[in-house]
């Protein structure tokens, strides 16, 4: 401000304001024009998306209760058994949980090594930074429906097709987050345990984990919960758990979904339990609290 | 310090070492013991015993190699060749691939190289040459199907009454009552760029590009594009479709999830919300929202708007607007009140102050989450599809449970890979921008 007021002159002046209203007017412009395509993409793409639908929206959302309503009445009808029902589907819940428990340890774990191989100035050679990182973009990029679809084909249903598509997932996603954690951990450490001739693994344990350890926890808390839900959803293509408990509660149609009815409300809890969880443990481990 | 201070000192730190050392053992204690847990809670043990490995077999070869069917029916003795033995990968009888030979009185030559050959020979007696153990032949006596190898052959040979199967390295022969039938597998995807009835099918790049038209209706490079894109085995235009569909579940989800998201983060920040009592209901709405999962409400929606990418894109926006509600709100919580308080001390009212206080502040922030949920919910939009029927993740599917094209369900995979990276490389370079030019 004290360059353009000490600036000789009033026409200078008039220079400097006529070229900033000129940019900020083709901001705007450009801005306008962005939101413009915004709103076009949404409206075109909202309309394309319906005319391939088999029910269109308008018909639709009156409709959009109704399922709801459903489930809630004959809930309340049967309330009776809805505990037994609970009780019941309890061991496919605790499946689900153990699905998504194993395959965040797995891929927790075979993220942290993997992290290490893909971060610059820890890693036991150069070449294997690219590599590890493009395996972690590939991972990541298979949908977990993929690889546990493939592989119920040949291991046949059940829990362990999802534990491994989930795990695979995870070991990617861990590689990636982990990896820029690492990036920003001091190598002083890791300089003075080589200074003392410390294998590579020692340099790791003893001079990298420590450092990142919180942080590393957090994610792989995080993923923990992102993986209970996953490991419902992938349930209810036909993986076990508490999802195909839910699939087959579904089929049995109007009349029967008191069932359901119970999977609904023990899934919601199961989610905001892990949900409200992870946030806490999380806020502790990244506040500074004892890993 | 005195001496009994220092002893207390040692005595903390010496504590504090074995606490460590314990939890040092004791976490990966903790940890083997429950993965023995979940090793017998899953069955693992009883995997090896379930797991079919000639499906992966049969699944590894599929997805990069395909099978010529030849096949003769035993009662009218009528020759058919057919990729894959599909009605529409069938040779039209004129045109049959140059290693199969008919001659006129009833005698089919099948080179399948390497020296394997085998013959159809009339009065449904087949003979198959395999180099280095000689001719087998096989015969049928009334119902029976007989061989001469005697009772014990050797173990690529599967013989009974009613079906002699021999699996070599160049094919493979079934003779059953039915039919005679002859596999022979060839590298590569079939028939991906076209179909056999296509004018193009055989014909090079450089034949089509440059060379004399083939149809004498249709420029090369129209009718080839045509073809290809109408190719009815590998439905090249609606797999282009489907990915489009997942694109678009995954962009109308995500940021109609962010534009409803936006005001109602608002309502529930703490520095911005009108009434305390409002906050706290929109709060627990997005928790439910978020706790109901977007599984729960793929279900819901598609039993009111049926199968589709609205259904999809639905579900991924109710889903997204509680993820959204709770991660806006406290991105808002964290703005900068000098800003503010600079556009008031101008006299900007409320709408201003938004616009020009708060809202340059959040924007980085908001579109890079929004950018990075994209790009996840390529992805989700994959697994929402095949639930709700739509996109790209209903043809996987689709073609895992018919349980034999794995070569479509590689593509498929190729073709999702290749998408999620797009997104993943497209949602990283503009949040880049964002976060570091995002000034200009």
């Amino acid at each position: 401000m004290a360059d353009i007021a000490a600036s000789p002159g009033p026409a200078a002046l008039d220079r400097v304001r006529r070229d900033y209203l000129a940019h900020a007017r083709q901001r705007r412009l450009y801005s306008g024009l962005l939101l413009a395509l915004f709103v076009a993409l949404m409206i075109v793409g909202f309309q394309i998306a319906e005319g391939r639908n088999a029910g269109g929206f308008r018909s639709g959302l009156p409709q959009i209760l109704d399922f709801p309503a459903n489930v809630v009445s004959e809930a309340w009808r049967d309330r009776a058994q809805l505990p037994g029902h609970m009780l019941r589907v309890l061991p496919a819940l605790v499946e689900t949980v153990n699905i998504a428990a194993v395959s965040t340890l797995i891929g927790a774990l075979a993220g942290l090594i993997l992290s290490l191989f893909a971060t610059r100035g820890l890693a036991p050679a150069p070449w294997l930074i690219p590599v590890v990182r493009r395996l972690s973009d590939f991972l990541r990029a298979v949908p977990e429906i993929v690889v546990a679809l493939v592989l119920i084909y040949i291991l046949g249903g059940g829990p362990v097709p999802a534990m491994i598509a989930i795990a695979l997932h995870t070991a990617g996603a861990m590689t990636k987050l982990f990896s820029e954690v690492a990036e920003n951990a001091d190598l002083k450490p890791v300089e003075g345990l080589q200074s003392v001739g410390a294998r590579w693994s020692q340099r790791m344990m003893l001079g990298v984990l420590p450092q990142v350890a919180p942080n590393y926890l957090s994610y792989a808390v995080l993923r923990f919960e992102i993986n209970v839900r996953a490991s419902a959803i992938l349930g209810f293509v036909g993986a076990g758990g508490i999802g195909y408990e839910l699939r087959n509660a579904m089929t049995f149609g109007i009349g029967r979904f008191d069932e359901a009815a119970a999977i609904f409300v023990l899934l919601f809890l199961t989610i905001v339990v892990f949900d409200q969880g992870s946030s806490w443990l999380r806020n502790r481990l990244v506040a500074g609290g004892h890993p | 310090m005195t001496g009994t201070a220092l002893t207390d000192r040692h005595r903390a730190a010496l504590a504090q070492i074995r606490r460590k050392r314990a939890m040092s053992l004791a976490v990966p204690a903790l940890v083997m013991a429950y993965l023995v847990y979940v090793f017998f809670a899953f069955d693992v043990a009883g995997l090896a015993q379930r797991a079919r490995m000639d499906n992966a077999r049969a699944l590894v070869a599929d997805s990069y190699s395909h099978k010529v069917h030849v096949t003769r029916d035993a009662r009218s003795g009528a020759l058919d060749v057919a990729i894959e033995g599909e009605t529409k990968g069938r040779y039209p009888s004129g045109a049959r691939p140059a290693w199969v030979a008919a001659d006129d009185d009833g005698k089919v030559t099948i080179d399948l190289e390497q020296g394997h050959v085998v013959r159809f020979l009339p009065e449904g007696r087949v003979d198959y040459d395999v180099p280095g153990f000689g001719t087998i032949e096989i015969r049928r006596d009334g119902r029976d199907i007989a061989t001469n190898l005697g009772p014990n052959p050797p173990a690529w040979v599967s013989a009974s009454d009613s079906r002699v199967a021999i699996t070599t390295e160049a094919g493979r022969l079934t003779v059953t009552r039915s039919k005679d039938e002859v596999f022979r597998y060839f590298f590569g995807w079939e028939l991906f760029w076209f179909t056999l009835d296509s004018p193009y099918h055989g014909k090079s790049f450089w034949q089509i590009a440059f060379g004399p038209q083939i149809d004498p209706v249709r420029r090369n490079l129209d009718g080839a594009w045509a073809d290809f894109w109408g190719n009815a085995m590998w439905r090249h235009a609606d797999v282009a479709w489907a990915i489009g569909e997942t694109v678009l579940m995954a962009f109308l989800g995500t940021f109609g999830a962010a534009v409803i998201a936006l005001p109602v983060a608002f309502l529930a920040a703490r520095n911005f919300a009108p009434f305390a009592l409002l906050r706290f209901a929109i709060r627990r709405v997005c928790d439910f929202i978020r706790g109901v999962d977007g599984l729960v409400w793929t279900i819901i929606l598609s039993r009111a708007f049926g199968p589709g990418p609205l259904t999809g894109a639905l579900a991924i926006l109710v889903t997204d607007v509680g993820g959204f509600g709770k991660t806006f709100s406290e991105a808002l919580e964290n703005v900068d009140n000098k800003q503010i308080e600079g556009v008031r001390s101008t006299g900007a009212g409320a709408v201003q102050r938004y616009r020009f206080g708060v809202i340059p502040q959040v924007t980085p922030v908001l579109l890079s989450q929004v950018l990075y949920l994209f790009e996840a919910n390529t992805r989700s939009a994959t697994i929402i599809g095949a639930i709700t029927g739509g996109g790209i993740g209903l043809f996987l599917t689709q073609a895992i449970q018919t349980q034999k094209d794995w070569e479509e369900v590689t593509y498929y995979i190729v073709l999702v890979v290749i998408m999620v990276m797009l997104m993943d490389w497209l949602s990283g370079m503009v949040r880049r921008r964002l976060i570091t030019g995002g000034k200009g």
